[in-house]
């Protein structure tokens, strides 16, 4: 009897390996920057570049910031969510401009709506490359204090705004 | 060309290297850029042989030409002009990527498992090995020869040894 249970067992331990396996995301990298400080950064608003913002500007309030550009195909399966979103009045969010030429931003948020409180310039990714920022879209989730809580990697989806960025920030605001 | 290469299969084959080296020689040149300093270029791309690029996840950064890679090999050039050493540099990009950007991930409580687990293995293996030889022999049961069929057995290996001999 053992020798047949054996490699079936053994079997068995590799099948549900292989198949959590088949359910993790190889590109979803963890980030090591969470609950850790938001990266700081000073950069010049799309909307009006003479004018700068720090990512201090934003301390003692629950933010989001979401990193697109007008060239990211996949950001557009996100906006008509984030300017749902941005409607509730339930998060400020803000954009990180990634890459992009200032025109065409300007454009595509015109095409698409603009769910951002304020947009900001990353031209050279510079700031992109604090922030760990290997796929765009990608949006982080600060706290009050300005640590890092969540990072989306890719899209945000319904799934993902209902089950976990929603009732996180709804307890980071709750929190002092 | 019938001087120059005996047969056509040595210069088909002639032929194919000489194709392999040219195409080699163009995607080199396509994923690094030329920078201005060899010497910062080199140091660069030791440095990149062994990161991973993040987005085409089975290339390193020295490799690839994705834009991630484009970027962070700009960022690593602009470190070395400000002097910051190669264990700077990797911190930097470990901090902001995580160890998954190594190829030759540290030794730590996370990774125990990756770099033992082999060994593990092998030990098992070895011992499971040990074990089960062990209980063979106990099953074994060792049958003694009497005399004659000693003698007899004796008689064929001899017989073995003079046929090959022969």
């Amino acid at each position: 009897m053992m020798r047949y249970l054996i490699p079936l067992i053994a079997f068995m331990v590799l099948a549900i390996f292989l198949m959590v396996g088949l359910t993790l995301n190889p590109r979803q990298v963890p980030s090591p920057l969470i609950d850790k400080p938001a990266p700081q950064f000073q950069l010049s608003q799309l909307h009006e570049p003479q004018k700068i913002m720090s990512s201090d500007d934003n301390l003692g309030k629950v933010w989001m910031l979401n990193v697109w550009a007008s060239w990211c195909v996949s950001c557009r399966d996100e906006h008509p969510l984030l300017v749902q979103l941005a409607k509730s009045g339930i998060v400020p969010i803000y954009g990180l401009n990634y890459k992009d030429e200032r025109d065409t931003a300007l454009q595509w948020l015109k095409r698409y709506g603009d769910p951002y409180t304020i947009s900001i310039i990353d031209a050279d990714g510079k700031v992109g490359i604090n922030y760990g920022v290997y796929g765009v879209p990608e949006t982080y989730v600060i706290d009050k204090k300005g640590i890092i809580r969540h990072k989306q990697i890719g899209p945000v989806t319904v799934d993902s705004l209902e089950k976990t960025i929603l009732p996180l920030i709804k307890e980071l605001q709750s929190q002092a | 060309m019938t001087h120059l290469f005996n047969s056509t299969k040595t210069f088909v084959f002639v032929f194919f290297v000489l194709l392999f080296l040219i195409s080699s020689t163009g995607w080199s040149k396509e994923a690094v850029p030329v920078a201005e300093d060899p010497a910062i270029e080199k140091r660069m791309l030791d440095l990149t042989m062994n990161l991973r690029c993040l987005v085409c996840q089975n290339e390193p950064i020295s490799d690839s030409r994705a834009d991630f890679s484009n970027d962070i090999r700009r960022e690593i050039r602009q470190q070395i002009k400000a002097n910051k050493t190669d264990d700077e540099i990797v911190q930097f990009l470990v901090d902001r990527y995580g160890d998954f950007i190594l190829y030759d991930p540290p030794i730590k409580l996370t990774t125990m498992l990756l770099w033992f687990g082999p060994v593990l293995l092998f030990v098992a293996a070895l011992g499971s090995l040990f074990v089960y030889l062990k209980r063979r022999r106990v099953q074994i049961d060792e049958v003694s020869l009497s005399q004659d069929e000693l003698k007899e057995a004796e008689a064929l290996l001899n017989e073995d040894k003079k046929g090959k001999n022969e």
